[in-house]
């Protein structure tokens, strides 16, 4: 699934990262808690969020994350959204909540990667 | 590249905002120096969630970054107040940090624990009043599973 598979799945419009779009994304993590992201360890990932601070770019830096999906119709602040831009990473905004984004996007086949322990 | 590298980064106090700034810094060079991601990645991360422990718990204070061909060794040095009880600490799940803090995205009692998953090797010494020193080692060899 690529980022704007996602996007379209979504119906989200990109925040910034366009020229990201067709980069190959192959599981997903849905969480506000940035440690709980932290916990989990897969690359070429995206990050599902309803949190919008500087440290969720921080988090998906560190954990080589390519895409970040706003849910709730958030949108960061100008400050989150260079760092981002910085660190080469998409944002994209979606008015879906975190559950069905989730839900749509693991009906199409995206998974989340980490074992259950 | 030499034997040895050592980086030093001083962690200032409540400024969360500028949180990750040491950590980005040694993932950037770490990178360049050629490392594996995975490696690059473990320590990155492990360091990050101290940076952020120093800030959340502590009033910031210092890390040393000790860079070999088969090793990275973390120091994370604190005058904060300490730590209870490092065993509960270390356990998935236990904070103490605040609600202000949660609101941020941190605060899951997560911290350590990670810190703990993604190294080789950690140490946690610490003394009521005085501060906390951790110490994470994560062999280059290595793979996490």
């Amino acid at each position: 699934m690529t980022i704007n598979d996602i996007k379209d799945i979504l119906k989200a419009t990109y925040i910034i990262g366009e020229e990201h779009g067709e980069k190959e994304v192959h599981t997903a993590c849905g969480s506000d808690m940035m440690s709980d992201v932290l916990a989990f360890y897969k690359d070429q990932s995206v990050l599902l969020t309803g949190l919008c601070n500087p440290q969720v770019i921080r988090t998906a830096e560190m954990m080589d994350i390519i895409c970040i999906v706003f849910v709730r119709g958030k949108v960061p602040d100008e400050m989150t959204v260079e760092l981002a831009r910085e660190k080469g990473i998409a944002l994209i905004s979606t008015g879906h909540r975190m559950f069905s984004a989730c839900g749509r996007l693991y009906e199409e086949g995206l998974r989340g990667g980490a074992s259950y322990r | 590249m030499n034997d040895q590298i050592v980086l030093h980064y001083e962690i200032p106090s409540d400024d969360f905002t500028r949180a990750g700034e040491a950590s980005s810094n040694v993932k950037k060079k770490l990178k360049k120096m050629g490392f594996d991601p995975e490696i690059v990645r473990r320590v990155a991360i492990t360091m990050y969630e101290g940076e952020i422990n120093m800030i959340i718990h502590a009033n910031g204070g210092y890390i040393d970054v000790i860079i070999t061909l088969d090793k990275i060794e973390i120091i994370f040095n604190d005058s904060g107040p300490g730590i209870e009880n490092i065993e509960l600490a270390m356990s998935a799940g236990f904070s103490t940090a605040p609600d202000n803090i949660r609101s941020l995205g941190f605060g899951a009692g997560m911290g350590l624990p990670n810190m703990k998953n993604y190294s080789d090797e950690i140490n946690v010494e610490s003394k009521i009043g005085k501060g906390t020193k951790v110490y994470a080692k994560i062999l280059v060899t290595k793979r996490i599973d």
